[in-house]
């Protein structure tokens, strides 16, 4: 078969690539005579179809890969799709540390052979109040947990974003307090909906959408979905998290999508939907409340916000 | 040095350079070519033009001190009001496209978000502004009042720049470079019209 230049990203060892060809098949496309990337991905809406919610549809490859808010390649939405070519996403591993019983070094290509790929269409909901849907490809992080086989004293993790000021041109000025960490709950993590993901749209990840490994928690703000992973580390108190250490009373440790609850100095209760003229109403937990609220029982979302 | 009267034939060239973004940026929202949330690339960009075009006011009325620079007064008035104009698209970019005429809703915001409060009663004080800058108006109601009017474009100034300062997420050097600007440019006027006159006594 021959492969068109829609091959940003070189995917042979990859499991999104093998993934993505079997789908295809599947769906009866023929790969590789599409002229750009953005006719293949026009056609590709079809083989997540049946993963979409009835009032959602998918947004472009394009869309998807040239609006990021990734603050180690820059601030403006474009500076991630523009700055980030000199980042070595490969090759890649991730240090597994803290409260486990295997603490380790994970070459990447090595886990993902033990690890199935699916295929994950999400809600994105920025807690800048706009939205998108992806088709991911990822895998659980629970397979992860697993591998990691957490003491029982491990009530939380925390990842961390690499730190390579060289590659991520943003990380030279101090527009956060580098690296990005993030956290959560290990009932959180262990959450089915909750995936590592390594693809989207049946590439691997670019740069700019958090290669080679990012964390997707379609029920929390965007920037709960740590990009670029370098480390996991299983702790026993609730950790430090970027945002909510720059400015707590804007940014909570849990930020679940929460339309009751607004962000200080804007609404949360309405939501862009990119390629949207008329916003959205946003839905509590980003839609996803009846998978997840049951996390929350009995907490005050307003104090855990 | 440059004459009022040369500088004047430049006039509509320079009128036409600060109108022109407002016909790009038209086109590129009906063409979609205004990137991937075309609403609020246009809002900023709206916003951001009109400080702009208040600091060149400031700037034009502090350097209207040296005799040197005096041409440029020529086209204050001109510049102040393209800065109107473009803080009412800003404003009307929210509520039309943003919002969709959800008055309800930008009634309760402009309430309760002190950066819209902000944005808002910075564009209230302007429109008196524009309002007396017709040359008639001002014969009418005497230079003085005029004056005392137009000394508003300093707290709106102020207000828009903080406005812009508190919507911003993380790194604010770039608001933080118009707040310093304009305070800069208040302080100069304060001292050449309240400072300098009374050590001159």
């Amino acid at each position: 078969m021959k492969i068109s230049p829609l091959e940003i990203t070189s995917h042979k060892n990859y499991l999104n690539r093998r993934k993505f060809i079997k789908s295809s098949i599947a769906a009866g496309l023929v790969l590789g005579s599409s002229k750009s990337i953005h006719a293949n991905h026009m056609s590709d809406k079809n083989l997540y179809a049946d993963q979409l919610d009835e009032k959602d549809n998918l947004n472009s490859y394009e869309d998807i890969t040239t609006y990021n808010n990734f603050y180690e390649f820059g601030m403006g939405k474009t500076d991630p799709s523009e700055n980030s070519g000199n980042f070595k996403p490969k090759p890649w591993s991730i240090s597994i540390e803290g409260l486990v019983n295997s603490p380790q070094i994970i070459d990447l290509e090595n886990l993902l052979k033990t690890v199935s790929i699916e295929d994950r269409v999400y809600r994105l909901r920025c807690v800048e109040a706009w939205s998108m849907v992806i088709p991911w490809q990822g895998f659980s992080l629970s397979e992860l947990i697993k591998i990691a086989d957490p003491l029982s004293s491990a009530k939380f993790i925390q990842f961390e974003t690499v730190f390579r000021p060289d590659e991520m041109p943003g990380q030279k000025r101090r527009l956060l307090v580098w690296p990005y960490v993030e956290g959560l709950r290990i009932d959180e993590a262990m959450h089915p909906l909750t995936i590592l993901s390594t693809g989207m749209y049946g590439h691997d990840l670019l740069n700019q959408s958090g290669a080679p490994l990012r964390l997707v928690v379609p029920w929390k703000y965007g920037f709960k979905s740590i990009k670029s992973i370098s480390s996991i580390r299983f702790v026993d108190k609730q950790p430090d998290a970027t945002w909510s250490m720059m400015a707590p009373n804007e940014y909570g440790f849990y930020s679940n999508v929460n339309n009751l609850v607004d962000h200080p100095r804007w609404s949360q209760g309405t939501e862009r939907r990119i390629g949207e003229f008329k916003r959205r109403k946003t839905l509590p937990f980003n839609g996803y409340a009846e998978e997840v609220s049951y996390l929350y029982k009995g907490m005050d979302l307003r104090k855990y916000y | 040095m440059i004459s009022t009267q040369s500088f004047r034939k430049i006039k509509p060239i320079i009128f036409l350079v600060i109108i022109a973004p407002s016909f790009i940026w038209s086109y590129q929202l009906i063409v979609g070519n205004l990137g991937v949330n075309p609403i609020e690339k246009l809002m900023d960009s709206l916003g951001e033009m009109a400080l702009r075009l208040i600091v060149l006011t400031l700037l034009i009325s502090s350097l209207n001190e040296f005799k040197k620079f005096r041409f440029l007064i020529e086209i204050r008035r001109m510049i102040g009001l393209f800065a109107f104009f473009y803080v009412s698209c800003h404003f009307l970019t929210y509520i039309a496209l943003d919002h969709f005429f959800d008055m309800n809703f930008i009634i309760k915001d402009i309430i309760k978000r002190p950066f819209i409060t902000f944005g808002f009663i910075s564009f209230v004080f302007l429109i008196p502004l524009a309002i007396t800058s017709p040359k008639i108006i001002l014969k009418k109601i005497g230079f003085k009042v005029w004056k005392k009017i137009h000394y508003l474009i300093y707290p709106a100034a102020v207000l828009s720049s903080v406005h812009f300062y508190m919507l911003v997420r993380a790194n604010k050097t770039e608001p933080a470079i118009y707040i310093f600007l304009i305070l800069l440019l208040l302080l100069y006027r304060l001292y050449f019209k309240i400072i300098l006159p009374q050590l001159a006594r």
